[in-house]
C-alpha cells in the first residue's frame, strides 16, 4: 500500500479513535494535523501533477464484479484535494474550539473525518463506482452534521430534507453511471475521459446526462434543488463552513467538471447547464438579498456561487472552464472565512441577524479585520483573488461573443452586484459601523477560533497579490484535466484598463446602489415569497406527505398488530414467489428436476420422523401454550438428531442451541401473553393449508438441490480445497468464515440489526410507559 | 420463586459454559463448532444467570452493554476482511501467518477474527433481545402481582 491509498484511507481511521481524543484539552489542534499531513502529501504532488503525469493506484476490491478501488489524481482532483485538506484542517482547529465543551464533541470530529475523508475519495476515485460509494458517504455524514444539535425539531427536518434531495439525486446518478460505464464499456474515469466522442453519439447519451446532473444538480443545490442548503445552515458554524460551503456543494460541479470531457459539449448540457446556472445564480443572489439571518445570507450566496460555477462549466470552453475553477478556489476561501467569523459572531456576540453586526472592529478586531478582508475578496475588490475570478468570468463570457454572451452579461453584472451586496452587508459594514453598547457586541475570539478565518482571509490576499506563486500552476493542470488539452495558463492581478475592468467598476457601482436601495430592492422583489407557498420546497414537503400517507396505509393493511397476521404475511409471501417460478417453468415445459433417487431408509430415521410428526400433531392440537411450545421444542430436537444421523454434528449443535434458547425466550413472555383464541373451523382449515403449502415448499426446495445431474456442484470444490487453502479441516466452517465470509457478514449485520430493532422496540414501550407515570 | 439450587448450579456452570463457548470458537474451524455455536453457548450462560437471579445480575456480569459487543463483533468482522485488503487482495480473503512450534505448525489467520466477530454479534444480540424481554416480563409480573396494584401504574 502506498501513498494515495493510504491517504484515503487515512480520515477513516483516524474517525474511529477520533471520540477517545476529543477528551483532550489540545484535541482540534491534534486532529488537524491529520489533513495538515494530507495537505503537505497533496502539494508534494503538485511538481509531479502541473507535469502531466497521473498519480495512480489501483488494488482488487471485488474482482469478480470488476469492480476495484483506483485512484487517480489529475489537475482537477488535486485541486480539489488541496482545497478539501487545507480547509478541513482550519476546520477542525476551529470545531475544536467552537464546540469545546459541548459533550458530542467526539461524535462531531468523527463525522466530519469521515466526511472529509469519503470527500477526499470522491476527487482521487478513478472508478466511477466508487466515486459514488464516497458520494454516499458525503451524503449520510451531511445528515448527521446538519442534523448536529438532534434535539431540535428545526434540525432534524432540514437534515431530512438535505438527505433526502441529495440522496433522490445521487440514486438517478447511479443509474447514469451504470449506463455511462455500459456504453463506455469501462468504469475507469481516466479510460472513460477518452471515448467522449461514442458516448455523445450513443442513443442512451440524453438519459446518461441526465441521470448524471440529478446527480451533480442536487448535490450543488442548484433550482429547483437548491432549498435544501439555506435550511442546512442548522448545523453548527464549522459544519456550515465546511460542508455547504467549500467543500460538499461542490461535489456537484467537480463531476461536472470531471466529466466535461465525456459528456460535455453538447447542445443539451450548453442548454441544461447555462439554463440552470444562471437562473440558480440570480434567484440566489436575490433571495441573499431578500434573507435577514447571517448564515441564511451566506448561504444564499454560496448557492449563487454555485450556479456561477453551473454557467460556466455550461458553456465549457478553456475561457470558461479556467474562470470556474478560479472563482471556485476563490469563493472556497472568501466563503469559508465568512462563515467561520459568522460562527464566531454568534458564539462570541451571540448575533445572528445581519442588521445587528456592528462595533465588532472594537469587540473583536481580528475577526472583523478577516471578515473584512474576506468581504473585499467577495466583491471582487483589488488585489484580492476574488477580483481575478470575476475578471475571467467577464473575460470568458465576453469572449463567446453573440447575443447569448449579453444575456449572460447582464447576469452576470446583475448577480455579482448582488453579491457585492453581500460583501457589504456581511464584511464590510459590521467593520465600519459603530454601536452604542459595546457590551452586547462581545469579545474577541480565541486563538482557535480566529485562526481558520484570519488564514483563509490572508490567503485571499496573497495569492490576489502573487497568482503565480500556487494558484497558476495547480489552476493551470486542473483545466488542463477538465479540457483535455495541456494548457498554462497565466493568471494576472492587473489587466490593464480594458472592457473587463469597466465591467467589474460597473459591478461595484451597481453592488453599491442595490446596498443603499436595499429596502426598495426588498420590496421589488417581495413576489418573491410566493415561493413559499408554491415553490419547489412546497412540492418536496406535499411529496414527503404523500408518501408517509401511503407508508401508513400500507403499513396499517399489512400490521395490524396480530401476530398472526404478520407470520401468515411472511410466510405466505415466498409460498407465492416459489409457486410463481415453479408454475413459469412448467409452462415453458422445462419442469422442475427433483432429486429422488433410491434412498436407504434406515430403522432409526423411521422411528425419528414419527417422533418428529406427532410433536408437531401435538402442538398443532394442544390446547395450551406451554404444551404446543414444548411439543415444537421436541420436534425442533429430533430434526437435530437427524442432522447428526446424516453427519452434520454442527447444524445439529446449532439445532439444539437455537431450540433451547426459543423455549427461553417463550418462557420469559409465556405468562404474560393472552390465551390461545379459538378461531374456529375456517381459521384452522386456512392455517393448516398455508401451514401445509409452506411445507411443501421446503420438501419441494429440498429435493430440488439434491438433484445431482448436469448442474455442477461447489461441495466438491470445498471439500478438496478447505484443508489446502483454509487450513480448515470443518469445512462447514470454512465455508462460513472464509469462502464464504461476505455472506456470512451479511448475516451477523441482519442479526445485529434485529438484535437492535427488540431492544429500540422494548425500549420505546419502557419509555412510554415510564412517560405516562 | 428464587431456587437455591438454580442458582447454586447456575453460579458453578457458568465459568464451565463460558469456557467451553471460547472452546467451541476456537476448535470451530478444524472440528464441530464455531463463532455461532460458541455464541449461543456463552449467551446460555448469561442467560442461565438472567433466569436463577434476575436479569440486571446477567448485565452487570456482562459488564458491558450487549449492544457494545454487537458493535465489537460487526467491527472485528469487516476488520478481518480489511486486512486482505491492505494485503492487497480482495475483501475477506483469508490471510494466514504460520507460527512454527517444536513438534507442530500453527496456522492463525483472518478467519479467526472474523469468527470471534461472529462469536461477539451472536452473543450481543441473543442477549440484547432476551435481557430486554426478560425486563420486560419481570416489569408485567411486578404490575400484575395481586393485592400490590400501584394506582395510576401502567
Amino acid at each position: 500500500m502506498t501513498g494515495l491509498l493510504a491517504a484515503v484511507l487515512a480520515g477513516f481511521a483516524v474517525a474511529a479513535v477520533a471520540p477517545f481524543v476529543a477528551r483532550f484539552r489540545w484535541s482540534g489542534w491534534l486532529l488537524a494535523l491529520l489533513p495538515a499531513a494530507l495537505t503537505a502529501y497533496f502539494v508534494s504532488l503538485i511538481p509531479r501533477v502541473t507535469a502531466g503525469e497521473l498519480v495512480t493506484e489501483s488494488i482488487a476490491w471485488v474482482p469478480s464484479l470488476g469492480l476495484e478501488a483506483s485512484f487517480a489524481v489529475d489537475g482537477l482532483g488535486l485541486l480539489f484535494a488541496l482545497l478539501i485538506c487545507g480547509i478541513g484542517t482550519l476546520i477542525l482547529i476551529y470545531g475544536g474550539g467552537y464546540l469545546k465543551d459541548d459533550r458530542q464533541l467526539g461524535r462531531f470530529y468523527a463525522v466530519m473525518l469521515l466526511f472529509m475523508a469519503s470527500m477526499l475519495g470522491i476527487v482521487v476515485a478513478d472508478n466511477l463506482l466508487l466515486v459514488y460509494v464516497f458520494w454516499a458517504g458525503t451524503s449520510f455524514t451531511s445528515y448527521i452534521l446538519i442534523g448536529y444539535y438532534h434535539e431540535n425539531r428545526v434540525a432534524r427536518g432540514s437534515a431530512q430534507q438535505a438527505l433526502m434531495v441529495t440522496v433522490g439525486g445521487e440514486l438517478a446518478m447511479l443509474g447514469g453511471f451504470v449506463l455511462l460505464g455500459l456504453v463506455a464499456e469501462t468504469f475507469r474515469i481516466s479510460e472513460l475521459l477518452g471515448q467522449g466522442a461514442a458516448v455523445r453519439a450513443d442513443p442512451l447519451y440524453l438519459p446518461i446526462l441526465l441521470l448524471i446532473l440529478a446527480g451533480a444538480l442536487t448535490k450543488s443545490a442548484q433550482f429547483p434543488f437548491h432549498f435544501w442548503l439555506p435550511n442546512a445552515m442548522t448545523a453548527p458554524a464549522p459544519v456550515s463552513a465546511y460542508l455547504h460551503s467549500a467543500t460538499m456543494v461542490k461535489a456537484g460541479v467537480f463531476l461536472l467538471a470531471r466529466l466535461l470531457p465525456v459528456l460535455g459539449g453538447t447542445d443539451a448540457w450548453l442548454l441544461i447547464l447555462v439554463g440552470t446556472g444562471s437562473l440558480t445564480l440570480l434567484l440566489g443572489a436575490t433571495l441573499a438579498l431578500r434573507a435577514l439571518e447571517v448564515k441564511r445570507v451566506l448561504a444564499f450566496s454560496t448557492v449563487a456561487a454555485l450556479g456561477m460555477i453551473t454557467l460556466l462549466l455550461g458553456i465549457g470552453d478553456r475561457e470558461a472552464v479556467t474562470a470556474a475553477m478560479v472563482f471556485l478556489v476563490g469563493h472556497a476561501m472568501y466563503k469559508g472565512a465568512l462563515f467561520l467569523f459568522a460562527g464566531i459572531a454568534d458564539h462570541e456576540a451571540g448575533i445572528t441577524q445581519t442588521r445587528l453586526l456592528g462595533g465588532l472592529r472594537r469587540s473583536m478586531p481580528l475577526a472583523a479585520t478577516a471578515a473584512l478582508l474576506a468581504a473585499l475578496s467577495m466583491a471582487g475588490l483589488l488585489p484580492f483573488f476574488g477580483f481575478i475570478g470575476k475578471e475571467l468570468v467577464f473575460e470568458s463570457i465576453l469572449h463567446l461573443g453573440g447575443p447569448m454572451a449579453v444575456l449572460l452579461l447582464a447576469v452576470a453584472v446583475l448577480a455579482n452586484a448582488l453579491l457585492v451586496v453581500v460583501a457589504i452587508r456581511i464584511g464590510i459594514r459590521p467593520f465600519i459601523v459603530r454601536r452604542d453598547s459595546p457590551a452586547a457586541a462581545g469579545h474577541e475570539a480565541p486563538p482557535s477560533l480566529l485562526a481558520g478565518p484570519l488564514l483563509l482571509a490572508a490567503l485571499g490576499v496573497t495569492t490576489g497579490l502573487l497568482p503565480g506563486l500556487l494558484a497558476t500552476p495547480v489552476v493551470s493542470s486542473a483545466v488542463a484535466a477538465v479540457t483535455q488539452v495541456p494548457t498554462a495558463i497565466e493568471l494576472y492581478l492587473w489587466h490593464g484598463i480594458n472592457v473587463v475592468l469597466a465591467f467589474s467598476l460597473l459591478t461595484l457601482v451597481v453592488g453599491v446602489a442595490i446596498y443603499l436601495w436595499r429596502g426598495t430592492a426588498r420590496r421589488w422583489t417581495a413576489w418573491l415569497e410566493a415561493g413559499r407557498r408554491y415553490g419547489p420546497e412546497a412540492g418536496y414537503g406535499s411529496a414527503m406527505d404523500l408518501m408517509q400517507r401511503g407508508a401508513l396505509g400500507l403499513t396499517r393493511r399489512l400490521q395490524n398488530g396480530y401476530l398472526r397476521h404478520y407470520v401468515l404475511v411472511t410466510v405466505i409471501t415466498p409460498i407465492v414467489l416459489v409457486a410463481a417460478v415453479v408454475l413459469a417453468a412448467l409452462s415453458r415445459g422445462s419442469g422442475i428436476a427433483l432429486g429422488l433417487g433410491q434412498p436407504e431408509i434406515r430403522p432409526t430415521e423411521v422411528a425419528l420422523g414419527v417422533l418428529i410428526l406427532v410433536a408437531a400433531l401435538v402442538a398443532v392440537r394442544s390446547r395450551s401454550r406451554l404444551g404446543a411450545v414444548a411439543a415444537l421444542g421436541v420436534a425442533g430436537y429430533g430434526v437435530a438428531i437427524v442432522f447428526l444421523t446424516f453427519g452434520a454434528p454442527d447444524l445439529a449443535m446449532t439445532q439444539v442451541l437455537i431450540e433451547t434458547l426459543t423455549v427461553i425466550v417463550f418462557v420469559l413472555v409465556l405468562y404474560h401473553l393472552p390465551g390461545i383464541s379459538d378461531l374456529g373451523t375456517s381459521g384452522r382449515l386456512r392455517d393448516a393449508a398455508v401451514s401445509l403449502s409452506f411445507g411443501g415448499l421446503m420438501t419441494l426446495l429440498v429435493l430440488a438441490t439434491l438433484m445431482p445431474e448436469g448442474r455442477e456442484t461447489i461441495s466438491a470444490y470445498f471439500l478438496e480445497q478447505s484443508l489446502p487453502a483454509a487450513h480448515g479441516r470443518n469445512v462447514v466452517n470454512v465455508i462460513l468464515v472464509d469462502f464464504r465470509a461476505l455472506d456470512t457478514l451479511a448475516e451477523i449485520a441482519v442479526l445485529a440489526l434485529a438484535g437492535l430493532g427488540v431492544l429500540v422496540l422494548l425500549r420505546i414501550h419502557a419509555e412510554h410507559r415510564a412517560a405516562r407515570r | 420463586m428464587r431456587s437455591l439450587i438454580l442458582i447454586t448450579t447456575a453460579r458453578l456452570l457458568m465459568p464451565l459454559l463460558l469456557l467451553f463457548s471460547v472452546f467451541l470458537l476456537l476448535r470451530g474451524h478444524n472440528e464441530p463448532g464455531g463463532g455461532f455455536a460458541g455464541g449461543l453457548v456463552a449467551a446460555a450462560a448469561f442467560i442461565l444467570l438472567a433466569v436463577s437471579r434476575d436479569p440486571g445480575t446477567a448485565r452487570a456480569a456482562l459488564r458491558v452493554q450487549p449492544q457494545a459487543l454487537i458493535g465489537a463483533g460487526l467491527l472485528f468482522g469487516v476488520g478481518s476482511g480489511l486486512i486482505a485488503l491492505l494485503m492487497g487482495e480482495p475483501l475477506l480473503t483469508g490471510q494466514w501467518w504460520t507460527i512454527d512450534l517444536p513438534g507442530m505448525s500453527l496456522y492463525l489467520g483472518t478467519p479467526l477474527i472474523f469468527d470471534i466477530g461472529v462469536y461477539l454479534v451472536v452473543l450481543g444480540a441473543t442477549l440484547t433481545m432476551v435481557l430486554t424481554l426478560a425486563e420486560e416480563g419481570e416489569f408485567l409480573a411486578e404490575r400484575n402481582r395481586p393485592g400490590d396494584h400501584q394506582p395510576g401504574a401502567g
